[in-house]
């Protein structure tokens, strides 16, 4: 029974009788009605009503339920699982590192701790619903009354129990009769009743599917600890053999050469963009295979190469070359302050034994280094390399005039 | 007794002594009749015709593999995405219905919520089949939860695709509780009308003995409003982590912040408009007009005029975004957009979903039964476009032109599409036919309170 509380406390019940009922036409009477039978002290008795009517708990005596506070506490036990699974699966169990980040990050688990909370909440909250109204309840001697199927309907009902310790038939009869009851009748116990048998095509429906339901059960018992020497089905064979040669696999087609499914490209096989025939161009040489004295005309000398070269330089060889090249950089600065043994000043490009070197020994140099230098072909394309190139004779050009005029005579 | 329902004609006005009778009668008599309209004939005819087409189709691709369908190698979400994101998005209506109009307290709610719902949980059906008929291996999707297996692997729970599965599965449940919850004292209300012994153990075991007494009614009001109260979050969380697939990438035209916001008012969009064109005509046929009426409808139209509106919004900040961010790679993924191969999927998206809904500025147009169908259907069909362009056109054109690709669809791409909807309407016919297409207690609840301040 829903009314838990009160269910300890039981007068003799009538027999044959299980309550009294009276029938009201709308709410209004029914929350008078109530309000006389809650006070004359009542306590197995409940209103019955086709919707909930406003102002029936107050009337009734009705305390709030605890069901929001259940819905909280089992709430906030799916916060706590949904948490709790992923730290323990993904950063304990089975540590599996993605792109570098942390095992653990509080912001990447929240989502599914949102979802868990509510799943356990709502779940909880239907489930409390029904336990505490002691539903499923699927029948009850008002059901063999007709005038109580309307409940459902359009009529509004009290029901006192004979079981209630203040149920007198005769006075408890007298006060529905005061209340202005449409009709007050008795319920008859339902013992001697059995009109709520469950149709027997049901049952028999019922039966049948737990009997079918249980042959797969049957089929794996049987089939536990027997031996077999026939290969697994493949009931989907198509996906588990697909028409293709992944790179390990056996292909007979070539079993004149390696039988191998991947093979090697044929040799002299070029990638799109790869071929590099042009050795003024790429490796800063000319036909003889000595160091080019001049641009490569793949590649156009102007003011914008100029810019390029300028832009280029200051990303890659200022922090060692410093801003004008004189071997200043920063990264010098800091090695010098640190008192590193083996450092060595990078080169000042200004210096004569550098500006009359070839551009295709300059290029050669950038490309794969020299000493302390790496070579920078891997970060910067060609183009960008003959770009600098053209920066560097500039800085050359422009401080050697200007030592060159420093050094005139005064007029 | 049961014959002279059947007589009576769908359009008669229901019968009953008082109000609260009229009621009952008018929701609970298509239950209880032995035949429905013709119309429901034809149209359940059709949707299990697709069905079996959806299931040959699924037989198909789980023998043959995902090869049958258009997806290939840039654009290996393909339809059966656009398809999932789609279906949940119908979904969110019942749901906006359903739980944020009962917090708001909008009563015009009851005579469309349970409706809603039951389109919410058929079109979660419909969106789960789809991911779980896509992973290529259908017979291994139970690795996608944190099931202790001999291997030792887990989900990877810093994935967008887990926190999915963990969203729609919560939704579906949630949903399913809700609808159900609701429908407890409408099937109890069937049993004791019930004039067969099957119908009455049926119902009267699905209603669990509600006998509507004050004290379960007080912990059902309170179990419902907590319902409510936890589903309005959750079906914002449910299309924010759909779009965290797409936005948690770091893809041209996916990677925005704008995703979560633009997918829950396009989904709310969809769902509106899912719902009047289920609700026109289910109205129309079971004589249902004197519950949901036209004011009702228009109150649907003008949610779909504002969430189109701000669908048109998130359009237009998003190529606004796409310049403004500077990034060439993101402005080059809007202009393909709107005018590389998929212009055409572009343009329809936008006459759709932009400019159609605009028409519900006029009065005359909101309360046009059958235009808001029409637009309903528009609609429609331009959230599923909303949906194609954006997983078509921002996975078909790679960060490598090598790997530049088009996405055609199959036959098989269509003939599954085609089936989900006959999957979708045979579960909502059943629906219709069986189960209380609007929440009678509650009309009965909004006429009784509206009756008692008139007094």
């Amino acid at each position: 029974m829903s009314q838990e509380k009160e269910s300890q406390t039981s007068g003799t019940p009538v027999p044959g009788v299980y309550a009294l009922l009276a029938e009201y036409h709308d709410p209004d009477s029914l929350i008078a009605a109530a309000k006389k039978v809650r006070d004359k002290g009542y306590q197995r008795w409940d209103c019955y009503s086709p919707f909930p009517v406003h102002g029936i708990d107050p009337a009734m005596g009705i305390k709030r339920t605890r069901l929001p506070w259940i819905t909280l506490c089992l709430g906030l036990t799916g916060t706590t699982t949904a948490f709790t699974v992923q730290w323990w699966t993904n950063a304990v169990d089975y540590k599996w590192t993605v792109s570098g980040k942390p095992l653990w990050s509080f912001a990447a688990n929240v989502p599914i701790g949102f979802e868990l909370s509510v799943l356990f909440a709502a779940i909880t909250t239907f489930l409390s619903m029904l336990l505490l109204n002691g539903l499923p309840r699927l029948s009850s001697p008002l059901d063999h009354v007709k005038r109580f199927l309307r409940a459902s309907d359009d009529k509004f009902f009290i029901v006192i129990e004979s079981a209630d310790p203040k149920f007198d038939e005769k006075a408890t009869r007298t006060l529905l009769d005061e209340t202005h009851a449409d009709a007050v009748e008795a319920v008859p116990t339902d013992d001697h009743l059995s009109s709520d048998r469950i149709p027997s095509g049901i049952i028999y429906t019922i039966l049948i599917a737990i009997a079918v339901s249980l042959i797969p059960f049957g089929l794996f018992a049987s089939a536990r600890n027997s031996l077999t020497t026939n290969p697994p089905y493949n009931i989907v064979s198509n996906m588990d053999y697909q028409a293709k040669y992944k790179a390990q696999r056996k292909n007979d087609f070539f079993k004149s050469s390696d039988s191998r499914a991947m093979r090697m490209p044929v040799e002299g096989t070029v990638a799109v963009g790869d071929l590099r025939d042009d050795a003024h161009f790429y490796e800063g040489k000319d036909a003889s295979g000595a160091f080019a004295r001049t641009f490569p005309s793949a590649f156009t000398v102007d003011d914008a190469a100029i810019a390029r070269g300028q832009e280029r330089f200051g990303i890659y060889c200022t922090p060692c070359h410093g801003q004008t090249g004189d071997g200043d950089g920063m990264v010098h600065r800091h090695a010098f302050a640190l008192q590193e043994g083996t450092w060595v000043k990078p080169t000042n490009i200004a210096d004569p034994k550098i500006a009359d070197k070839s551009v295709g020994e300059l290029f050669n140099t950038i490309s794969n280094g020299i000493r302390n230098m790496p070579g920078y072909a891997r970060q910067v394309p060609p183009a960008d390399r003959w770009a600098i190139i053209l920066y560097v004779r500039a800085l050359q050009k422009s401080q050697a005039e200007f030592v060159a005029s420093a050094t005139e005579p005064t007029k | 007794m049961a014959n002279t329902v059947d007589l009576r004609d769908w359009q008669e006005p229901p019968r009953g002594e008082n109000t609260y009778q009229k009621i009952t009668d008018a929701v609970t008599r298509v239950v209880e009749r032995t035949r429905p309209p013709k119309a429901w004939y034809i149209a359940f005819g059709i949707s299990l015709v697709w069905l079996s087409i959806l299931l040959c189709c699924i037989g198909y691709l789980f023998w043959m593999g995902i090869g049958i369908w258009g997806n290939n190698n840039p654009v290996a979400w393909g339809w059966p995405i656009v398809n999932f994101v789609f279906w949940v998005g119908i979904g969110h209506a019942g749901t906006l219905i359903s739980a944020v109009l009962y917090l708001f307290r909008q009563n015009w709610r009851t005579a469309i919520n349970r409706a809603a719902e039951a389109m919410t949980i058929f079109a979660v059906i419909c969106a789960v089949m789809f991911p779980g008929i896509h992973v290529g291996r259908p017979w291994l999707p139970y690795w996608m939860l944190p099931i202790p297996n001999q291997m030792d692997m887990w989900p990877q729970f810093r994935s967008p695709l887990a926190w999915d599965i963990f969203a729609v599965s919560t939704y579906f449940t949630v949903s399913l509780m809700f609808w159900f919850m609701g429908l407890i004292p409408d099937l109890a209300s069937v049993r004791d009308r019930a004039t067969s012994k099957t119908r009455r153990f049926l119902y009267g075991f699905f209603s669990l003995g509600w006998r509507g007494s004050a004290r379960h009614w007080h912990r059902y009001e309170k179990a419902y409003q907590i319902l409510a109260a936890l589903s309005t979050p959750l079906v914002l969380s449910v299309h924010s982590v759909v779009s965290f697939d797409f936005a948690t990438s770091q893809l041209p035209g996916w990677h925005t912040t704008i995703f979560p916001p633009y997918f829950v008012a396009g989904a709310i969009f969809s769902g509106f408009a899912m719902v009047v064109t289920l609700l026109v005509p289910a109205r129309e046929f079971f004589g249902l007009k004197t519950l949901v009426k036209v004011e009702h409808i228009e109150l649907m139209n003008k949610v779909i005029l504002a969430t189109g509106t701000l669908v048109g919004y998130a359009y237009g900040m998003e190529f606004f975004i796409a310049w403004y961010s500077g990034s060439q790679y993101e402005g080059f993924a809007f202009i393909n957009r709107a005018f590389g191969p998929y212009a055409w999927a572009y343009w329809t998206m936008i006459s759709c979903n932009v400019i159609s809904p605009q028409l519900y500025w006029f009065k005359k147009i909101r309360t046009n039964m059958v235009l808001s169908v029409i637009i309903g259907v528009f609609v429609n069909v331009g959230m599923w476009f909303e949906r194609f362009v954006i997983t078509c056109s921002s996975l078909n054109r790679d960060f490598l032109p090598s790997s530049w690709g088009y996405f055609t669809p199959t036959p098989f791409d269509f003939l599954t599409f085609m089936g989900s909807f006959g999957l979708f309407f045979t579960m909502f016919l059943l629906f219709c036919r069986y189960l209380p297409q609007v929440a009678a207690s509650e009309v009965k609840g909004v006429h009784a309170a509206q009756h008692h301040a008139a007094h």
